[in-house]
């Protein structure tokens, strides 16, 4: 079957397709490090995937799209462009995690994090076994606080933009440093092969909205 | 030839989806008109929370479409075309829509016209009341908004005439709203206090409407600190404020300097026909004062009904439908959302 995968959840946009038998096959794959063009880029690149892959958007099965954690605008950008395409080409629409799809690219002999970076001197993390298999997470914290117990390694961007205040600076950067295409699609396998519904793409915010009731209201006159 | 376009209008709280349908030489004929509005999770912060508002987009984009659809008996496929508001608005909210519209433009294989929101107040008129005189005026009025336009053409002609110089006329009601104590936003519970009141009972200033002033801007600044002074001044002389007289007073104010400068400005510029929306027009004081003042200047009022008044995808629906009779060219994909679109832009 052939699956869109998509991701808006760091400054990657990453968009790409895939032929998912057995195997998990990437046809072809666009990725722009660019924090600010989310919007601009996500249906383009998706555009020019389908194109480099030889099909059209016609002829694929199912959508599959992190749904975070990872900066708000970014991330809607990415979510509401996989609701509509799926919705328009009546396929089916599967969120997965972002830090799993991470994760599922990681080749670590130890247990491991993912970190991404969460703006306001916070990351997104999330920890993982051997087995690549989430086991806690994900949260958002500052980076000093984040548990690191055994852990020797961290993936993503957050890990090397942190690198210093990660256990003070006991725990690794390894790569990858994005979800990738592969990675994206590999979380979300089993429930393409057996064709399970999939969930609602409700993105992981993990924090309420900034925003603060009015206080007693401000005379004008003296 | 017929055509069949939707618009999605994502630039501040109300996410909405519409579905019009164009023939040759036709006014738009509305098929769906479906808003999901998220006023409600802002009425304790006294205003739009713009991560609120993008939050609840996102999670109403889809079932919107999915009931204009419904609403209009018809399949996705059968769109010609997608508009979506490019700005202006807040930049979080705009870009749901956006990124929404885009996506269904390469699923669906239309073309994709980015449009101007305050346009889309024009052109919404015509779905009600037919085709546009051209040249006419419009006014609108909204939350956001306060400009006088002058329209020649509502799919590429859009000049402002003047416009507020501080804050729109709705958020006016809603700072006069909060002083009264009565709820946000301010529009609906003011128009209902004044019924009761005396529009005579306190002369609140009329701004920007001396002779040095620009004769086609607005100011509500002052008029709401005014309100302010005046109910602290009650309060301090131990009184009972008396509500009504406020917001008739108030109201009052309002109403006559839109009203006013509207009507002088078609007759210096020798247009005929007036138009108002946004959603201050659904104010029942503003609606009669207009009726009267342009019945005595002999100048054809249209107001469209307040459902189309208010934000709406109906409206960016029949502004995209006369950008693609017109023969406009499509936007692309790459185009980004401009939270300030100045509003001669009707399409990007």
């Amino acid at each position: 079957m052939l699956v869109l995968a998509l991701d808006t959840s760091t400054p990657a946009v990453t968009a790409g397709v895939v032929a998912l038998g057995s195997d998990i096959d990437v046809l072809a794959s666009r990725v722009t490090v660019d924090a600010r063009a989310h919007g601009e880029l996500i249906t383009l690149h998706l555009q020019e995937a389908v194109a480099v892959a030889g099909i059209t958007l016609r002829d694929v099965h199912a959508v599959v799209c992190g749904a975070g954690p990872g900066p708000y605008t970014g991330l809607r950008a990415g979510m509401v462009s996989a609701a509509a395409l799926a919705h328009g080409l009546d396929v089916p629409a599967y969120p997965v995690c972002s830090l799993d799809a991470t994760a599922a690219e990681v080749d670590s002999p130890a247990p491991f994090l993912v970190v991404s970076d969460a703006r306001r001197r916070e990351v997104y993390w999330a920890r993982y076994g051997t087995d690549g298999l989430r086991v806690s997470g994900p949260r958002v914290d500052a980076p000093s606080e984040v548990d690191v117990a055994g852990i020797p390694y961290a993936a993503g961007d957050g890990a090397r933009l942190y690198e210093d205040r990660l256990g003070d600076g006991a725990v690794r950067p390894i790569e990858p440093r994005y979800p990738s295409v592969r990675g994206l699609v590999a979380c979300a396998a089993d429930a393409l092969r057996s064709g399970a519904a999939p969930d609602a793409l409700t993105p992981l915010y993990l924090r309420k909205p900034h925003a603060k009731q009015p206080g007693e209201r401000k005379r004008v006159s003296a | 030839m017929s055509r069949i376009v939707m618009g999605i209008e994502t630039s501040c709280d109300e996410t909405g989806v519409g579905i019009v349908e164009i023939a040759d030489g036709q006014a738009p004929r509305l098929l769906a008109d479906e808003v999901a509005s998220s006023v409600e999770q802002h009425a304790r912060f006294g205003g739009v929370v713009p991560e609120v508002a993008s939050r609840a987009h996102l999670e109403a984009m889809e079932p919107m479409v999915r009931r204009a659809c419904a609403t209009a008996g018809m399949a996705l496929g059968e769109l010609d075309a997608i508009a979506v508001t490019a700005g202006p608005g807040l930049a979080g909210a705009l870009l749901v829509g956006v990124a929404a519209a885009k996506a269904y433009s390469a699923a669906l294989d239309v073309p994709l016209y980015g449009v101007n929101h305050l346009a889309g107040h024009v052109a919404v008129d015509t779905l009600e009341h037919g085709p546009l005189p051209r040249p006419c005026l419009s006014l609108l009025v909204s939350g956001g908004h306060t400009q006088l336009l002058r329209v020649d053409d509502v799919a590429s002609g859009i000049t402002e005439l003047g416009s507020t110089v501080d804050d729109a006329a709705g958020e006016a009601y809603d700072k006069v709203a909060r002083v009264l104590g009565l709820p946000y936003p301010g529009g609906p519970p003011i128009d209902k206090a004044a019924r009761d009141g005396d529009p005579d009972a306190i002369a609140f200033p009329r701004g920007m409407t001396g002779p040095s002033d620009a004769a086609f801007d607005f100011s509500f600044s002052g008029l709401k600190t005014a309100v302010a002074r005046w109910v602290e001044a009650a309060e301090r002389r131990g009184e009972t404020i008396p509500v009504g007289d406020v917001c008739a007073s108030f109201q009052e104010a309002v109403a006559d300097v839109l009203t006013a400068k509207a009507v002088s400005a078609a007759l210096r510029t020798g247009v005929d026909t007036l138009v108002i929306s946004g959603g201050v027009a659904a104010n029942s004081r503003l609606a009669a004062l207009a009726r009267q003042r342009c019945a005595e200047a002999g100048v054809e009022l249209r107001v469209p009904r307040p459902r189309l008044c208010t934000d709406n995808g109906a409206m960016i629906a029949a502004l995209g439908a006369h950008v693609v009779a017109a023969g406009g060219k499509p936007s692309g994909l790459d185009f980004s959302p401009d939270p300030a679109l100045p509003v001669d832009t009707v399409t990007v």
